[in-house]
């Protein structure tokens, strides 16, 4: 692949009452290319998802003032930016574009947005058989769970060690919105959202954003930064085909299959994984369809610590990741990218940093867990 | 929240909902692959064939639920598999919610919605 990670940026806000979307689209875009050395007059390539302000890409390259010459909007949830960057790296691979711009930003948490919100238009094919039934985000996620345990007994226990541990790197972050670590007592102690998640297996909800710019290698080589390239990518769309109910595999089986395929690895050459983490469950049932352990070992594979940095057998988000630092926008794939880029460069905090990280791993789980949802996964690699 | 703004129903679900009102549960079948699918398209999932309603018996068995505690009122999603063979999203009532498992046996009821007072399946524990 031809696209290089030149330049990152998160948005340090978690709260961003005086700002607008578009305002933090803008930001995190400078963000990205000041770390990157260069400028939005370099930009020729710009994509989005569907909940960036206006329609498709049209508003905020206005917004921004900039010129592509290839856009993509494409929306599969969360997981977006997963997407993006792979496609980005397409683009640029096929001469479409030269510098590739890829920006996430909402403001959430200031529009009052509670646990739970949930945003359907009555034009979509399923609601009038499901939004009666008064859905509620974290239900989807609950039934997925339930059923996770009935089959595979995984337990609750198992699930709280996924936030202990990303608890654990949050203290680190001191963006974190959630920097203080909790224990597997604390996770269960907390009040019961919906069977069987608690209020701790859940996300936070964040303002921010963040962008990432990519460019080609001759460019990249010309820059001051580490080289970190995209090695392989791919993507699915998960759904339960109205008969043949499995709602504890998702399409991050076929999306890391894709990824592994076209980077020539296996889930063994992986250092370190950012994955998304709106629930716990979710970063349970990625580990198992990503191939770290066999479907039903997730709880074990977790447990006693699995997920902390320089302890357990797979470290995962090392920034805190949306379960205790950010998941701006409800959408979690830019903060996973950010991360695998610190983590390739050298650039984590050094309590949480993977030593020698050549090779990594960017997945999303966006959509509805359980429900239909879109899987990107992302290798990505550190070079010479 | 989610909100419904204007008529939720889509104009080729109208039998399902008159027949909802009149306690009868309906899914659809493939007229081609034969194959049922929830929740009812106009085409097939399977093989993208036309399809007909037919009446379920509204019989079947957990296959996953949780108890919504957030809110005045706790509340039971479920998943149901019917039968017939397809799995619906309801919700379980007139029942301890604390004693449901996967795989109980459930039936229909047909139950107003707190929301907006509709008809609505629902189910309930059932001794077959």
């Amino acid at each position: 692949m031809a696209g290089f990670f030149v330049g990152a940026y998160e948005h340090p806000a978690r709260l961003a009452t005086d700002k607008s979307a578009p305002m933090l689209h803008a930001e995190v875009a400078a963000g990205a290319l000041a770390d990157a050395a260069l400028t939005l007059a370099d930009v020729d390539g710009y994509f989005c998802a569907g909940d960036s302000p206006g329609v498709g890409p049209l508003s905020i390259v206005e917004y921004l003032g900039i010129n592509p010459r290839y856009v993509d909007s494409t929306d599969i949830g969360g997981s977006s930016p997963v997407l993006h960057v792979a496609k980005a790296a397409q683009a640029i691979e096929m001469g479409l574009c030269d510098v590739a711009l890829v920006t996430l930003a909402g403001r959430p948490r200031a529009e009052g947005d509670r646990p739970g919100g949930q945003v359907q238009l009555t034009t979509f094919p399923e609601n009038e058989f499901e939004l009666p039934y008064g859905p509620y985000l974290a239900a989807s996620y609950a039934l997925a769970a339930r059923r996770h345990m009935h089959e595979y007994g995984t337990t609750s226990e198992q699930l709280a060690w996924i936030k202990v541990a990303i608890s654990q790197h949050a203290q680190h972050n001191p963006h974190a919105r959630l920097p203080k670590p909790v224990t597997v007592e604390e996770v269960l102690a907390s009040p019961m959202v919906a069977d069987p998640l608690h209020r701790l297996d859940c996300c936070v909800i964040s303002d921010g954003g963040g962008a990432v710019v990519l460019a080609r290698e001759e460019i990249a080589r010309s820059l001051k930064r580490p080289l970190v390239k995209l090695r392989g990518a791919g993507h699915a769309i998960g759904y339960q085909r109205g008969f043949e109910m499995d709602i504890t595999r998702t399409a991050g089986i076929a999306s890391g299959q894709a990824a592994y395929a076209q980077a020539g690895l296996t889930p063994a050459d992986i250092q370190y994984l950012s994955t998304y983490d709106s629930f716990t469950v979710t970063v349970l049932f990625a580990i198992e369809d990503l191939g770290f352990c066999a479907k039903g070992e997730g709880g074990r594979f977790v447990a006693d610590n699995g997920l902390l940095s320089g302890v357990g057998r797979l470290p995962v988000n090392t920034d805190g990741g949306g379960l205790c630092s950010n998941h701006p926008a409800h959408r979690g794939g830019m903060t996973k990218v950010i991360e695998t880029v610190r983590q390739l460069r050298g650039e984590a905090h050094p309590a949480v940093q993977v030593p020698n990280c050549t090779l990594a791993m960017s997945h999303g789980t966006g959509g509805v867990l359980g429900q239909r949802h879109g899987c990107a996964t992302a290798i990505l690699e550190r070079v010479a | 929240m989610t909100e419904f703004a204007g008529d939720p129903n889509f104009p080729e679900n109208r039998e399902y909902w008159e027949a909802v009102a009149h306690e009868r549960l309906l899914i659809k079948r493939c007229v081609s692959c034969e194959k049922p699918h929830y929740y009812p398209r106009a085409y097939c999932p399977f093989c993208g064939g036309e399809t007909q309603w037919e009446e379920s018996k509204g019989k079947g068995e957990i296959y996953s639920y949780t108890v919504v505690r957030v809110g005045a009122e706790p509340y039971c999603p479920a998943y149901v598999t019917l039968d017939e063979g397809p799995t619906m999203i309801a919700v379980m009532v007139e029942c301890d919610f604390d004693r449901l498992a996967v795989g109980d046996r459930v039936r229909v009821v047909f139950r107003r919605s707190a929301r907006d007072g509709r008809m609505l399946p629902m189910f309930t524990p059932s001794a077959d």
